[in-house]
């Protein structure tokens, strides 16, 4: 299709109850939908004459861990032939295991790695899920939001045991976040003035 | 008697000349057939993406150059546009020509680095030592234009920095006049040399559908033959005003890709000089005050000025809540920023797709079946850059 509002028609109407939620924006089209349909779509997306996606351009998911369902899972797709990019969503909570790709797009399985490493979410039927980018022997997830941004451990080199040896972080001084986005509040009174008002609202 | 033959485990790097940085690879060897490649990456993994989510949207910029680091503006190039279309800000058509031109000089420079050294992988020294000549002038040029050869941070949401200093057009101009006969230089080096062909023609195949399901992108889909470039296909800044042409591989072997980066160095030349004779005097960032900074002089003067001054060099600006996935024609490929903002001045979410990494992904399926002295050809014709690879 070569239009993105026909592209859009045409997939609701094709995959009617496979998609939750499909918008315009940015000149690229963003579906969401939910995990048990991911491979059915992606199959539907790769050979459907209309759609044509047959690359695969990355896989990453983004941590919200104040919602229920912690992580989304986010699919980049492009459309050589009609120069189309498409990105597809769902949601899914910690510990769940999602179906792998790389039977359908053999380039996800680096992909799927990485996102295994980073955020701890594992696939199925994946034909090698092994850490790729962290040490070997790394402990945690970093992408996390909750991974504090030093680490946990740092390594050095011994000279007692003479190798690498790795030990928690030990800071001068602890990574300073500065919140320059709160205005300046004043002095107490109007601050008790305006939290006053928000307990009002 | 019987004798039995087990299979060789060789590793390749993290130490190796020819592992173009920390890479390492485990072949399976049989004899000197290699069987099977399991490359180790990460050995230069920074945490990029997790230091962006910390930092306020300017100064994310730095860490862009240290990704792909021989053609670090083209990298800058991606996340200034991801910014831009989210603010919905338009950048002024001098700054668009800028940008087009250090991002061209980007090209040239990772080209030369991965012509020569691939060079140098089999066999060959002497381009190394003409092309780096050359590539000291562009640096030059870089260093004239943001403070540094390598880590300009020089790319901004709105446009760029600083405009040119000057005099620099005209250098600029005169290297475009004289560059092209280095690169007949390296091509009457390499482009016939017997021993390079035999090096290199018909090592490490790919096949347009292997090219598509493998995520390839750049030269390594051109090379094979598709006609797939982002500066044409989804033109961003000022590509479209010029006119440039696309050389396209017909085997997809690594003599293919090596024919294709020459032609587009001389392409990349053409788009530099039409972009200096475009280009008009004007503002070269964002007249928009919450977003670029305020000129030195303006400072000393004008009180808006200097609170604009204070706030963005502190809190920085902020970005509306949206999510945008940008890509641009990096020398190596699609180089792509997936950004998600929340409203506040420091990114979400930041996921970078470097190119490499899906092309090093191949590493197994394109060596299998070759010799062990193919595995430096294959790796060198992938043009990885362990910056952009392990992030």
């Amino acid at each position: 299709m070569k239009n993105l509002e026909d592209l859009e028609k045409k997939i609701n109407s094709e995959l009617t109850t496979k998609i939750n939620k499909t918008e315009i924006k940015h000149n690229q089209i963003y579906l969401e939908t939910d995990k048990e349909d991911l491979v059915d779509i992606c199959l539907f997306l790769k050979t459907n004459n209309d759609t044509k996606f047959r690359q695969l351009i990355d896989i990453t998911v983004v941590d919200y861990p104040e919602r229920n369902q912690r992580f989304e899972v986010v699919y980049l797709f492009l459309s050589h032939e009609f120069n189309q990019r498409l990105v597809l969503k769902y949601s899914i909570s910690e510990n769940e295991v999602i179906p792998s790709l790389t039977s359908i797009f053999p380039s996800s399985n680096w992909m799927e790695r990485e996102v295994f490493d980073m955020y701890g979410v594992s696939f199925k039927d994946h034909p090698d899920l092994r850490r790729i980018l962290t040490d070997y022997g790394f402990e945690g997830h970093p992408l996390r939001k909750d991974f504090p941004l030093t680490g946990h451990t740092e390594v050095r080199y011994s000279e007692d045991e003479k190798k690498v040896i790795s030990e928690p972080v030990k800071l001068e001084q602890n990574f300073r976040n500065f919140d320059y986005e709160s205005p300046w509040e004043g002095t107490k009174y109007i601050k008790e003035e305006i939290d006053n008002n928000d307990k009002k609202n | 008697m019987t004798k039995k033959i087990k299979n060789l485990n060789l590793n390749f790097g993290p130490q190796h000349p020819a592992a173009h940085g920390v890479l390492r690879l485990i072949l399976e060897l049989d004899g000197e057939i290699v069987e099977k490649a399991d490359p180790h990456i990460g050995l230069l993994h920074r945490g990029t993406e997790k230091l962006i989510e910390n930092k306020t949207y300017m100064q994310a910029v730095p860490y862009f150059d240290r990704l792909d680091y021989v053609a670090p503006m083209n990298q800058e190039h991606a996340f200034a546009l991801a910014i831009e279309k989210i603010l919905k800000i338009d950048v002024p058509i001098r700054a668009q020509y800028i940008r087009v031109i250090f991002c061209e000089i980007g090209r040239i420079l990772s080209h030369i680095l991965n012509v020569t050294t691939q060079a140098m992988d089999v066999g060959a020294l002497t381009p190394t030592l003409w092309g780096f000549e050359e590539r000291e002038k562009l640096m030059g040029f870089y260093e004239r234009v943001s403070g540094s050869r390598l880590h300009a941070n020089y790319f901004r949401a709105g446009g760029v920095h600083q405009d040119l200093p000057q005099g620099l057009e005209q250098d600029i101009a005169e290297f475009c006049e004289s560059f092209p006969k280095i690169i007949n230089d390296l091509e009457s080096l390499l482009t016939d040399n017997r021993i390079f062909k035999q090096r290199n023609v018909d090592i490490g195949l790919v096949t347009k559908q292997d090219a598509l399901d493998y995520s390839f992108s750049g030269v390594m889909i051109r090379g094979s033959g598709v006609p797939w470039d982002l500066r044409k296909s989804q033109p961003y800044d000022c590509y479209e005003n010029l006119d440039f042409n696309i050389p396209v591989g017909k085997n997809g072997d690594c003599y293919d890709r090596y024919l294709c980066r020459i032609e587009e160095m001389k392409e990349s030349i053409s788009i530099i000089k039409q972009c200096l004779l475009k280009m008009e005097k004007g503002p070269i960032k964002s007249l928009d005050g919450k977003i670029s900074p305020p000129p030195k002089k303006d400072i000393k003067q004008s009180m808006e000025a200097l609170i604009h001054h204070f706030k963005l060099f502190t809190e920085g600006y902020r970005v509306p809540k949206d999510e945008i996935y940008t890509a641009v024609e990096a020398p190596k490929g699609e180089f792509g920023v997936y950004l998600i903002s929340d409203g506040s001045s420091k990114p979400y979410k930041c996921k970078i797709r470097a190119p490499g990494f899906s092309h090093l992904q191949s590493m197994d399926y394109l060596i299998k079946g070759h010799m062990l002295a193919d595995v430096p050809a294959v790796l060198g014709s992938l043009d990885i850059v362990f910056g952009e690879v392990d992030r």
